[in-house]
Formats: structure tokens, sequence, C-alpha cells
């Protein structure tokens, strides 16, 4: 175990501490001691930055089942290491910001922490892996931790309902990522993804690839949240705000991307993976901002437009992946799509973070996020009105933040669309840019009405819970150091990002095009010019502003979508019916009845059995070492079969008893006839008592009616109990003529008289050798003695009652 | 033999799906005679003297099964005592015997 696997499992060994903190340290909010974890994370991640930049890679392997190939593979690359540092750096923001949004004294504070740093764990594991099954198992963990997380405060309906929605959506889509990554590993043989990008030539030919690769977007859709499965997000902000900012807004989600990112080595080669990613992320970006504008409560909006960003970086992936298609960098111009992508995940996770944080601010200050209750809050929250304004113009993709750098670069990329000449994009091509366009003209609209509903306009003090005041310094500085990020990016883009994050994390995506000499030379303008790109910035501005004022005329447009064809109508639906379906489905065949399930254990009894004899060819009769068959064994024979049939057909209960008793006393004489004299002496007495219990049982009951008396025939329970025979009887016929191993018996032939002093070997195993055996026996009939004593006795005492 | 260990598992099956309690009770005493002759057969039949040193034969029948068996009897008979107790009571209790009717619901099926 290296440095590098324990810094990834740190925070989940940490998270067993917390609960010892919580209850020790009641006075010191708990948060303190957590803090210092990611800090000292985020500084041994930072040092590997030399190393990425170099475009090395950090690989160390512990071995968990290497018989399967599945080991605990950690890879520190540009790419991971990007993710790694976003983790560690915004978790220790949020878990600095946690510690003045959650009260100590009237919060769960160590559930929430021990959630958190398991889903710091899990996160680091899943960008840090190489090992497909590794990450896995640590992708089910941050959805786990996720439900956690939005269940936090459990005692709220709408956390609930959020949690499981979260949960039901993620892990569908992680069960069929699961299906991909085993599809992978049968046209590979791997497991590891630096193996399987090495094969990825070999893949694209095979017939499991395009399955492959619909099962691992799937995941990564259902991860990011992507259209039509961006609907479990939004019920996700039931989360406490720092989880918001955390999970649902920087990281969780981004895991997805991160999949589409570490995978299009392999995938991208094909023209499917180009148009899945990029239509999908493409329309969950016109979507995403179209629907964020609506909303009313501030976290809604932030959640849709977190959608829409995802969306947007997803889309400009699928179109970075056209690059793998050229050999070189030399009039390459895709790659600047890639290089967007991972310039605005960074970007997204400082704005959006802080946006978050002041959203939780708010709702923290003032006791409601509703944007129709709120207003005016500039004069009170002059700080927080900055930060806001910081992250939304950033956003909305105005200078001077970072969110304008991003954008125009997307907008580069999106123009480039129409130059594609392969894939048969031409005809659609034109709709990208275009799509891309109108959707940004929604950010900008949604953007202003976070910042100037909330803080301009009339102040509403009858709405509010509180007074609202500035939030304590303690909380601000979370935010204000994501915004002074947001200025600063904006400024120093490449001598900040270029070389240390984005190339290396570029190498990670694009490996086949990184040269020995110049790898990715990554340069940033905040000014290039007039080109197309910033008219269209400008055309944002414009048009935005406009339909900002004019938004009260045409919010109508909302109303024009039914509420009941809503995909969360349907997402409700799907889960009511899967419920009623299962609960229908297992009252089919569990229904109750004892004699149901006896039939279900006989046919699973015979299936089982037969299948098996048949299959393992155990099934072969071997007349050889028969005993011969005297007169006697016959006429025995005769009387059991005899006996036991009539039964079936026996009128009244007498009959049976002793027809039942008549079989007890052949089998007894049976084993008079097979050398076992004990056994027959025992089987006489028992069948004596036991007939007469019977007797005595049945004796006082009165006649039952007719027509229960009367035996009905059943087809099932007949064939049921043919196949029981049938099976039993090959079963004695094989079990005789298989001999595999010799018996142990020869043991006791031998030791009987030397180590037991006795001379019945039947006796002498009973009582010596298996002692315990037969102590136990003597302990059941005992228990069994009393259930029946006790049950007499309860008669008799309701008798004296009476 | 193995015949008519297979005929005993049979009727022992067909009996405990019946309904009645007396039958089922009546069913696993035959299913544990089948279990013990099927126990006997499996380590063959009529060999050698029976497993006593006093007979000092060559061959011994196998004392393991026997062993086993006789353990097995006398589970058996607790069992079936039990059962049968139980029955009784049930049927004094209830004025049944029949398993659908003691759920409540009505015996024909």
């Amino acid at each position: 175990m290296s440095l590098l696997h324990l810094a990834i499992v740190a925070p989940l060994i940490f998270a067993i501490l917390v609960p010892f903190f919580y209850k020790g340290f009641r006075r010191i909010h708990t948060g303190w001691f957590i803090l210092p974890l990611p800090i000292l994370l985020f500084v041994y991640f930072f040092s590997f930055i030399s190393t990425t930049k170099s475009k090395e890679v950090v690989m160390k392997t512990l071995d968990w089942i290497p018989s399967l190939g599945i080991n605990f593979t950690a890879k520190v690359d540009g790419l991971g290491l990007l993710f790694a540092l976003l983790i560690t750096g915004i978790g220790a923001l949020v878990i600095l910001y946690s510690i003045y949004y959650l009260s100590k004294d009237k919060e769960k504070l160590h559930n929430f922490y021990v959630y958190l740093l398991l889903f710091m764990g899990a996160m680091l594991g899943v960008v840090l892996s190489d090992n497909l099954i590794v990450m896995y198992a640590f992708w089910e963990l941050t959805s786990f931790s996720s439900f956690l997380l939005i269940g936090y405060w459990y005692h709220r309906e709408k956390s609930r309902y959020g949690a499981q929605k979260s949960m039901l959506i993620t892990v569908f889509g992680g069960l069929s990522m699961l299906g991909g990554i085993i599809l992978l590993y049968l046209m590979t043989g791997s497991f590891s993804i630096t193996e399987i990008i090495t094969q990825a030539d070999v893949i694209v030919t095979s017939p499991l690839f395009i399955p492959a690769l619909i099962c691992v977007l799937l995941g990564a859709f259902t991860k990011s949240a992507q259209f039509p499965f961006h609907i479990w997000l939004p019920d996700a902000m039931e989360a406490p705000t720092p989880v918001s900012a955390y999970l649902h807004s920087a990281t969780m989600v981004k895991a997805g991307i991160y999949l589409v990112a570490r995978l299009t080595p392999v995938f991208a080669v094909d023209g499917l993976w180009l148009w899945l990613v990029a239509s999908f992320g493409i329309f969950t970006l016109f979507w995403g901002s179209f629907s964020a504008v609506k909303q009313t409560d501030l976290k809604g909006i932030l959640a849709f437009s977190t959608v829409s960003q995802l969306g947007l970086i997803m889309s400009l992936l699928g179109v970075g992946a056209a690059s793998l298609h050229y050999d070189g960098l030399d009039d390459n111009i895709y790659v600047v799509a890639t290089t967007a992508a991972i310039f605005h995940l960074i970007n997204h996770a400082t704005f959006k973070g802080s946006l978050f944080m002041v959203v939780g601010i708010i709702d923290h200050e003032t006791g409601t996020r509703d944007i129709r209750k709120l207003g005016g809050l500039l004069n009170f929250m002059p700080i927080t009105f900055t930060l806001a304004m910081i992250g939304a113009f950033s956003m909305a993709g105005l200078p001077p933040f970072n969110g304008f750098l991003s954008k125009e670069m997307f907008f580069t990329g999106m123009l480039r669309v129409l130059e594609m000449d392969f894939f048969s994009f031409d005809s659609f091509a034109i709709l990208f840019p275009i799509l891309a366009w109108v959707a940004s003209v929604f950010t900008f609209i949604y953007s202003m009405i976070l910042v100037f509903k909330t803080f301009t306009g009339k102040y509403q003090p009858e709405k509010l819970e509180k007074k609202p005041h500035e939030a304590p310094l303690g909380m601000l500085i979370s935010p204000i150091i994501l915004a002074s990020l947001v200025i600063i990016i904006f400024f120093f883009p490449n001598s900040l990002l270029s070389d240390n994050l984005i190339s290396p994390a570029l190498a990670s995506i694009l490996p086949s095009l990184v040269t020995e000499e110049t790898g990715f030379m990554v340069h940033i303008y905040q000014w290039h010019g007039f080109n197309p790109e910033l008219f269209m910035t400008l055309g944002v501005i414009a048009v935005g502003i406009l339909l900002y004022l004019t938004l009260p005329k045409w919010r109508r447009v909302y109303d024009l979508f039914p509420e009941k064809l809503t995909l969360n109508r349907f997402y409700d639906g799907a889960v009511e019916r899967a419920q009623t379906g299962s609960f229908k489905f297992t009252k089919s065949f569990m229904n109750g009845s004892i004699r149901s399930y006896l039939v279900y254990i006989f046919t699973f009894f015979i299936v089982i059995l037969a299948t098996s004899l048949f299959y393992k060819n155990a099934l072969k009769v071997d007349t050889s070492e028969l005993a011969t068959i005297g007169i006697y064994e016959v006429l025995l024979a005769l009387l059991i079969v005899i006996a036991a049939v009539s039964i079936l057909f026996a009128k009244t209960r007498l009959s049976q008893i002793i027809l039942l008793g008549a079989v007890g006393y052949t089998v007894s004489l049976f084993y008079v006839l097979f050398r076992a004299p004990d056994l027959a002496l025992t089987q006489l007495v028992i069948e004596t008592v036991s007939v007469a219990l019977f007797l005595v049982c049945f004796y006082h009951l009165p006649k039952l009616r007719k027509e229960e008396n009367r035996v009905r025939f059943k087809l099932t329970n007949a064939v049921v109990s043919v196949g029981v025979g049938i099976v039993v009887t090959l079963i004695a016929l094989s079990a005789h003529s298989n001999k595999f191993f010799s018996s142990i018996s020869q043991y006791y032939i031998e030791n009987t008289y030397e180590k037991a002093a006795g001379k019945n070997m039947v006796n002498v195993i009973l009582v010596d050798f298996r002692g315990f055996d037969t102590l136990f026996e003597i302990a059941v009939l005992a228990i069994a003695a009393l259930g029946i004593f006790g049950m007499i006795k309860l008669r008799l005492a309701r008798r004296e009652e009476e | 033999m193995s015949i008519v260990i297979g005929i005993l598992f049979m009727v022992a099956t067909y009996l405990m799906l019946s309904k009645s309690l007396l039958r089922i009770i009546v069913g696993t005493g035959l299913l544990s005679h089948g279990a013990h002759l099927l126990l006997l057969t499996m380590s063959g039949l009529k060999r050698g003297a029976p497993p006593l040193l006093g007979e000092n034969a060559e061959n011994y029948a196998d004392p393991l099964p026997q062993a086993l068996i006789l353990t097995a009897i006398v589970i058996s008979f607790g069992v079936t005592a039990f059962f049968l107790v139980l029955a009784y009571r049930a049927y004094k209790e209830l004025g049944t015997d029949n398993i659908e009717q003691m759920r409540g619901t009505k015996g024909n099926e």
C-alpha cells in the first residue's frame, strides 16, 4: 500500500473517527477536525503537478483479486489529478463553509461529516483508479453517499423523495455501466483502462463495441444528469446547501464527464460516440437553461443551470472527440473543444460553487430561497451581492470573468462543427451553433434573474422569516476565495492553468495526439479580435437583456408544456407501477398457503436433483454388487408397497394409522434381514409407541364430515409426488453404483473394541464415538417432550378455568 | 429396494401435499421410513455379519449408517409425536384439521 492509496482511502478511514470527535468534543464544531484532511490531501495532490506537467504518469498497484485481473491500481495523470484537486480543494472550502452553515447544536454533525468524507474518498477513488471494477465500486459508493446526503434531513418528505430518485436513477446508470465494463473486459481481457486504450483499434471491430458504448454512456449520462435523466438533480437540491455546492455542482455530477473524457480514447474512434455525446450534451444544455428560467426557487435555478452547464461540457467533449480523427495537432481544429471542456469544467466549479454558497447564505440569513419573496437585499448584504454578481456574470459569459473565456471557446468549438465533413454531420451541424447560442441567451437570462430579482427590486420584509443581515465572515471566506479565483483565472489563464492542468488533462483524453517534443500548446486569449464568437456573445447580451426585461410577457410559453407529459410524471408513474407490479407478482406465488410452498419445494427438489444427475452423468446402474434377492425380501417389499399405496386410498383415519403401523413394522423386519438387529429393535418399540400415540390422539376426535374424508385426486400433487418418487429411486440406484471414496466405517470396525471396549459397534458409535450427537438427540427429544407437555398442560389449565 | 424407497417417497409426498393434518403427519412418518431405508441401501445391503464383534465374522455390515439411522428413528419419533399433539390441540381449538380452513379461508379450492 503506497502513500497514494493511503491518500485515496484516507477520508474513508478518517470517517471512522468522526463520531468520536463528535462525542468527545461537543463544544467544538466537528467540522474543525475534518477541515485539515482535505487541505492536506490538496497539498499532497498539488505536489503531483510537476510530474503530470512533464506528461508522466504515476501508477501504484495494490493486489486485490489478481486472479480476476482486479487490482487497486491508482493512477495519477493529468485528468485524474485535475479532478483530485477539484475534489479536495472544493471539499476543503465546502467543509469550511459548512462549519458556519450547520449549527453544532441542532444538527447531527457526525452523520453529515461521515457521509461527506465517505463521498470524498469514493470520489477520489473514482478519478484515480485505473481498474474499471475498482472504479465502479467507488462510483456506486458516490451514489450511496449522495443518497445519504440528500436524505440528510430525512424527516422531510421531499428529502426522502429526492434521495430515492437520485439513487434509483444513478444506480440504474451505474449498473448499466457495469455491463459496459464487463463487455469491455470480454473484448480486451483486461479491466485496466490503460490497457484497454492500447487495444482501442481491436475493440472497434468487435460486435460488442456498440452495446458497450451505449452501456457506458448510460452510466455517464445518468450520473451527469444529462437529458432525460436530469430530473434527479433538481430534486437533489433538498440536500443541505454545502452538499449541493460540493456534490451536485462541483464534483459528483462531473463523474459522468470524467468517465466520458477518460474513455474517449477507447470509444471516440466510432462516430456514434461523437454523435451521442455531442447531441445529448447540446440538447441538455438547451433544455436545462430553458427550464432554469421558469424556476422560482434559487436552488432550482442553480440546479437546472448545473444541468445545462454539464450538457455544455458534455457536448464539448463530444465535438472534441473528432480531433482523434486527425493524426497530429497541426490544423486539428477540434482540440479546442476538448480544451474548452476542461477549462469550463474548472470555471464551472469555481463560479457555481460560489453561487451555491451565496444562495446558501441568502437562505440562511433570510429563511427563504423563493425569488418571489426576495428582493432589495442589496443594502443588507453588499458582500454577498458582489459575490453573487461575480458568479452569475461569469456564468452568463461576461468579461472580466473566467466564464467569458470558456464561453468564447465553446462558441469556437460549436462553430467548427460546421466544418465537420465526416460522420454525415453536415446536415445537422448547423443546429449545434444555433442551440448553443439560444441556450446561452437563456443562461444569460437566468443569471440575471439570480442576481437582480434577489438583490434589487422591492424589499419585502413581511414575507421573510428573519430580518436579513450580512453573513458572518467565516461563511463568506469560501465563496470569496472561489469568486476571486473566477477573476484571477480570467486575467491569468495561461500562467495558472494552461500548462499545469489543462495540457496534462488533454494528454490523458487525447493520448494519440501527444508528441514528445511539443505536447499541447494551450493558449487562452482574452481578446481575439472581432470574430464570429465575439459577435455571438454580443448578440447573447443584447437579446438576453431584452428578453429579461420582457420576461413577464413571454413567461406564458412555459404553460404550453402540459403537466402530464413531464419527465417527472413519467418517473413517478414508473416507480409506482414498479411497486404495484412487483407486489402483485410476489403475491401471485407467495399466496400464504403452505401447501403451495411445499409444491414449490418439491418441484425445485425434482428439477435440481434430476438435472444435476443428468448433467454430472451420475446416473448409472451397476448391478454387479447387488445383494441377492430372496423370497423374504420380495414378500416384505410387496407388503410395504401395498401398505403404503393403500394409505392413499384408506377411507378412515383408523385404517390410515394401522397401515402406517404396518409399513413401520415391515421396515423393522427389513432391518432384521439387512443385518441390523439394533435398528430392528428400536424400530419395533418406536412403531408401537407411535401407533399408540396416533390412536390416543385421534380416538377422541369427533367424526369429520363425510366429504372431507373422501380423498380427492389432484393431478399436480400426483405429478409432483411421482416425480419425487422417480428422482429418489434414481438417486438410490446411483448412490449404490457410484463409490467415489472408501467408507470411513472400517475405522470403527477396527477400533471399536480397542478404544471403547465395546462389542456392539452401532452402540459404541452412538454413545462413544459420536457421543455428542446422541446428547443433542436427547436434547431434541427433551424439547419435543416439553412442547407436548406444555400443550397438554395448557389444555388442562383452560379446562379448570371453565 | 430402491424402487420400494421411491414408492415410499412418492406416497409420502402426495400425503404431505394434502389438506388434512393427519395425512400430513402420516406422510412425514412414511418419509422418514423412506429416508432410513435410503441410508441403509446406500451403504450396500446384506454384506457380512451384523456389526457385533462377538460374531467373529470376516466381514461386518457397515455400522455407520445403522448408527445414523438409529439416531434418525428416535428423532423422527420425537418430531412425529410433537406434530401429533400439535395437530390434536389445533383440532381441539379450531375444530378442523384442514389446513386451508385453519388459515381462515374456505377449504374447497
